[in-house]
């Protein structure tokens, strides 16, 4: 009984330990939203709910801007869907990933959770991800987004610009330290990344591609080097097996 | 707040749910081809890849202070620093570089 009880507290503290550099990286983004979405004319109560309810940037984001051009229902429904399609593939991953003892009521819950940085964080963990280390991992990060969302909305500019500016690679900056030491480790994997970022970089650049929405082109780099990489050097685990 | 920004925010909110919530909830067996699994095993460094190239850029005041913490990530990363380590690096790197350029 004490050991499980240890058990999930480490896991816990586990999940909270990974959720502090996501939480200081949406602290400064949220804390943009918020700005972004005070300028626009959007009240503080509002702009906080849609942090808290939404838990993505991108997608709120436009969400936003839609509100500010007084769109339709439907055209809001269909845009934040195809910028935030991603997540279905996320959820998709996590699904073969999490602990198979993870209730209906848990998965209900963590699904809300699902953000790239957190799914990247819980699908780098060498043991199974469960739904405590997945509370854990998501309640720092979801109180710096509405956190910052506050202050930028509330507050306007509370940090100097300088501090924001440096703060604006903290994301990035995590995202390269969770694909670099698998890439070192695994050529399979450095070819995808490399395939993913010169796609990007196509869709980016390239002006026939250029108008190319966020949420498609992340979809677009992401299916395309996830498939020719899985065609390539299929990876042919035992895991799936022996778990049938 | 009136009832069509209350309404737009619940509208943006349900749809977002239900793209994370669907596949977790029901896909509740594991998948058995080898090159579906595969595929979903690539996903997660496609995607952060092609979050971070280029766009990494373009998240500080300047490219040039972006490069400079760019490089200094790729160092520590290499080293198999721990994230926040990284990512508090790049941003010290960043913040320095931008009183010179």
């Amino acid at each position: 009984m004490s050991e499980e009880k240890t058990g999930a507290a480490a896991d816990f503290a586990e999940g909270l330990r990974g959720g502090i550099p996501i939480a200081l990286g949406y602290l400064s983004v949220s804390f943009a939203y918020g700005i972004m979405a005070q300028t626009g004319g959007l009240d503080l109560f509002s702009t906080v709910l849609i942090s808290m309810t939404n838990l993505t940037s991108a997608g709120q984001l436009a969400g936003t801007q839609l509100i500010f051009d007084a769109a339709s229902y439907m055209e809001i429904a269909v845009t934040t869907f195809v910028i935030n399609l991603r997540y279905m593939l996320m959820s998709l991953s996590l699904s073969q990933r999490v602990d198979e003892k993870m209730t209906l009521w848990q998965r209900l819950l963590v699904s809300f959770g699902i953000t790239d940085e957190i799914f990247a964080v819980s699908y780098q963990r060498k043991r199974p991800p469960n739904a405590i280390y997945m509370f854990g991992l998501i309640l720092l990060p979801y109180i710096g987004w509405a956190l910052g969302t506050f202050l930028g909305s509330a507050a306007g500019y509370i940090m100097p610009e300088r501090v924001r500016s440096a703060l604006g690679i903290a994301i990035y900056g995590m995202f390269v330290a969770i694909v670099v030491p698998v890439c070192k480790r695994d050529k399979a994997c450095l070819f995808v990344a490399v395939l993913a970022g010169a796609v990007s970089c196509c869709l980016k650049y390239i002006p026939l591609f250029s108008a190319t929405p966020q949420g498609w082109a992340i979809i677009i780099c992401a299916v395309s080097a996830s498939v020719i990489g899985a065609l390539l050097f299929p990876i042919d685990d035992k895991e799936g097996e022996g778990e049938r | 707040m009136n009832r069509y920004v209350f309404t737009a925010i619940a509208v943006m909110a349900v749809v977002t749910y239900l793209i994370r919530m669907l596949p977790l909830t029901l896909m509740r067996r594991k998948i058995k081809s080898v090159f579906l699994r595969s595929v979903l095993a690539y996903v997660p460094y496609a995607v952060l890849t092609a979050m971070t190239v280029p766009f990494i850029l373009y998240s500080t005041a300047s490219p040039i202070s972006a490069a400079l913490g760019l490089a200094a990530a790729l160092v520590l990363s290499l080293r198999e620093q721990s994230l926040i380590t990284v990512a508090l690096g790049a941003s010290a790197v960043v913040f320095l570089a931008e009183f010179f350029v």
